[in-house]
């Protein structure tokens, strides 16, 4: 099988890196061969983050080459449009309808992007826009989730069988975060259903 | 973590994850680091193996450095782990040990940071160990780095030598399988101790012998590179032959597939038999390598023939794309037109303080007082950018007092102060604080007081009454510390109240003495502050003066236009932590914490 190429972007803060470890280890549970990357340090600070997950039958480099990425997933629409020249041709985007505003726009250093929602539907026409926010804070009653409906998502546009991902949930959420399972795996099944 | 059953464990994990678990397979019993990025991970996975790794955070990592010689020397096993400029720091005993030599094995860590991800600057610390004269092992994955850390520790036994395990930000923290076969940390009966000054004490007479005797060592260590599993070839299409090592091999699996690799694991000293005979059986010689020519230079002076090519690949870090670029000039490839290019308008998002974060109150303050700030290395870096804009010169760890001390002995005038954080000062602030002191140079130290190491992650130091093992520890005062070297005007001020910063760093920089000022607030992330709070913008209240807006607090966010140009403030209350800093800079009684 040709390596698929996941890159997950969106904000320090937001669950992206857990996000990529759940895949990651969905993706190796479903037997493939897999690797992820992320850069920690000065950018966790509130910066923009991005981590990628490549797995397939054989995975050479950690990083995925500019305009390669099979799947995108945005927890920010801004840092969706940010990395949208990642995609590659024919690529997936799912973007959560979510907007964080820069400490650079909020502090009138640099102005705000005027139509984000079009330039978004510029970048990436055929992206799939998922009310993550929303379906966390009013349907699962936990805002926290929010990054569980968008691996839902994603979860229907890879070839990974959902029971490995609940399964990764499950190796994730251990001791004393057991507590939190029956919300995720709520979250997790309602992004399915969003897509 | 289930040790029990004799079947191969896989497990996923990091580049640094994959250290610990190969140290604690080795049977190392003692470790001691520094945090930095991207080396942190390692010790604080070592800790999970507390039952058998005696391990702990040193002050700094010179500290950590003689703390393993020690256990080496006492007949342990034993690893530290630093950052790139880490190593600038533990060169001192470093360039001493690799004389004096290893008795139980010793193996230390530099995970350099190609590109400057996290970094003041990009080294190639493989120099380093080729000026040291001891073995370096290059992992290109989590699996290499298992198996190479215990490697390395059979290494240094054999070669009674310090073994460098060099990793780089991005073996260090990318993730994936990896088999650890029969699993089990172990501790080792110690090598009894012998004492034996001619080895221990390298006092001119003894050091020349040993200086000798080093150069002997690496001759007998190329022959065992040579013959190393840790050195191989990859027999494919002989019109290239690519010598390659670390991440860079994944690079060239990756874009050059079809050709013949030689895979270097153990690069100093470097096999130059293998190499001599791989390059007879390739038609080009090509080498791939991340930073520096380390291996490029010293097979060039083999007498070898090595591609000359235009893309640059001895700076910043390496990827495939850059690969790529080398694939399409050497084979002549057609460039795949570019898809799209990244839309570069968008509004940036570089990393900011923490809303609430204490060290912003101490910036805003400082600017407003017009001062010259020397910084330090730590999150309250980021005081140098707008709308703060209150720091002047950053060097390094420690660096900041006594830039200071140098510009007022150069003359220059006006209000000047260093900052630098809790565990910085405890790192390397002690000397500089000291030194001024005993010279009387009138330097305004302010020591921001968080109560942890928060750039890398929330570590614990020797102020936070807590070791990395998790148990407790006594707690070092800063003030207590000032006190002690003869400092007169030793002062603490909350960073919430902004009036009295105010007043104190004034005062402190007005004065003609030495002067410590602790600006205290605990980082609001390690004592779970985030949420403590929250304030809200009365919008009747507010006139839009965009006094609050200097704080640059990524909890505020612009509300109305009431005049062109000026907006109200709007708090955003997922952000906010109710720090009230932007409260006491409101002259209209508007923002109020409502919670």
């Amino acid at each position: 099988m040709k390596t698929v190429n996941v890159s997950l972007v969106g904000v320090g803060g937001q669950g992206i890196i857990l996000t990529a470890d759940m895949l990651a280890k969905a993706a190796a549970l479903a037997g493939y061969q897999v690797k992820k990357s992320e850069i920690h340090g000065m950018s966790q600070r509130g910066g923009s983050v991005t981590s990628q997950v490549r797995f397939g039958d054989h995975v050479a480099s950690p990083i995925i080459q500019e305009g390669t990425s099979d799947v995108l997933v945005a927890f920010d629409r801004l840092e969706a449009v940010r990395t949208a020249h990642e995609l590659a041709e024919g690529g997936k985007a799912v973007v959560a309808n979510v907007d964080l505003v820069p400490v650079t726009v909020s502090s009138g250093i640099q102005p705000p992007v005027a139509d984000l929602a079009g330039r978004l539907a510029a970048a990436l026409p055929t992206a799939v826009v998922v009310d993550a926010m929303t379906i966390a804070r009013e349907q699962v009653g936990n805002e926290r989730t929010m990054n569980m409906v968008l691996a839902g998502a994603l979860s229907k546009v890879l070839p990974i069988d959902e029971s490995y991902w609940l399964e990764a949930m499950k190796l994730m959420l251990t001791g004393a975060k057991a507590k939190l399972l029956p919300a995720n795996e709520k979250a997790f099944a309602l992004g399915r259903a969003a897509v | 973590m289930s040790t029990e059953s004799n079947k191969p464990q896989k497990a996923f994990l990091s580049g640094n994850e994959a250290i610990a678990y190969g140290a604690a397979q080795a049977g190392c019993t003692v470790a001691s680091a520094y945090p930095g990025t991207p080396s942190t991970e390692i010790l604080e996975n070592i800790a999970k193996f507390k039952e058998t790794i005696n391990c702990e955070w040193a002050v700094n990592e010179k500290v950590a450095m003689e703390t393993a010689i020690g256990a080496s020397i006492g007949g342990a096993r034993s690893l530290c782990a630093m950052k790139h400029v880490g190593l600038n720091v533990a060169m001192d005993p470093l360039m001493t040990f690799c004389y004096v030599g290893a008795t139980g094995g010793f193996v230390f860590v530099s995970a350099d940071d190609p590109g400057m991800h996290s970094s003041q600057n990009e080294q190639d610390n493989r120099n380093l160990a080729k000026f040291a004269r001891i073995p370096v092992l290059e992992p290109s994955d989590s699996q290499e780095a298992y198996d190479m850390t215990q490697a390395a520790f059979e290494i240094s036994e054999q070669f009674h030598v310090p073994v460098m395990i060099r990793m780089t930000t991005r073996t260090s923290h990318s993730s994936s399988l990896v088999d650890l076969g029969d699993f089990k940390p172990k501790t080792r009966d110690l090598i009894p101790y012998v004492k034996n000054i001619q080895k221990t004490i390298p006092v001119p007479a003894f050091a020349r012998g040993q200086r000798l005797a080093a150069q002997e060592r690496t001759a007998a260590m190329e022959k065992a590179s040579a013959a190393s599993a840790l050195n191989r070839v990859e027999a494919g299409d002989r019109r290239l032959g690519f010598v390659t090592s670390a991440v860079a091999y994944q690079y060239v699996k990756e874009i050059f597939p079809e050709f013949s690799i030689l895979k270097l694991g153990w690069t100093n000293p470097l096999p130059k038999d293998l190499i001599a005979d791989f390059a007879k059986r390739v038609e080009k010689l090509v080498v791939v390598e991340e930073l520096d020519p380390v291996l490029e230079d010293q097979i060039k002076a083999m007498g070898l023939a090595v591609a000359k090519h235009e893309t640059e690949l001895n700076m910043m870090e390496l990827n495939a794309d850059r690969l790529q670029n080398l694939r399409n000039e050497l084979l002549g490839d057609v460039p795949k037109a570019k898809k799209a290019t990244p839309d570069t308008t968008l509004p940036t998002r570089p990393p900011t303080l923490c809303a609430g974060c204490g060290h912003r109150s101490v910036f805003y303050v400082l600017h407003k007082l017009g001062a010259i700030v020397n910084g330090d290395i730590g999150c309250y870096t980021l005081g140098a950018f707008a709308p703060l804009n209150a720091m002047d010169t950053t060097i390094c760890m420690g660096a900041s007092i006594n830039v200071s001390a140098g510009m007022k002995k150069a003359g220059v005038k006006g209000r000047m102060c260093s900052v630098l954080g809790d565990s910085t000062f405890f790192h390397s602030g002690l000397t500089g604080a000291l030194s001024a002191f005993y010279n009387g140079t009138p330097v305004t130290t302010v020591v921001l007081d968080n109560r942890i190491t928060a750039m890398t992650g929330q570590q614990d130091n020797p102020g936070t009454g807590k070791t990395l093992k998790g148990d407790p520890a006594p707690v070092t005062e800063i003030a207590d510390v000032a006190k002690a070297m003869g400092y007169k005007t030793v002062v603490e001020v909350s960073c919430d109240d902004l009036p009295g910063l105010e007043k104190t760093l004034a005062e402190a920089m007005d004065s003609n003495e030495p002067a410590l000022v602790i600006a205290y607030a605990p980082c609001r992330i390690a004592a779970k502050l985030t949420k403590e709070g929250l304030c809200e913008v009365d919008s009747a209240a507010c006139k839009a003066c965009g006094a609050c807006f200097k704080l640059g607090c990524p909890a505020m966010t612009r509300g109305a236009e009431v005049r062109p140009g000026f907006f109200q403030m709007k708090i955003d209350a997922s952000l906010c932590s109710g720090c009230k800093q932007c409260q006491q800079l409101c002259k209209f009684g508007a923002i109020k914490r409502i919670k």
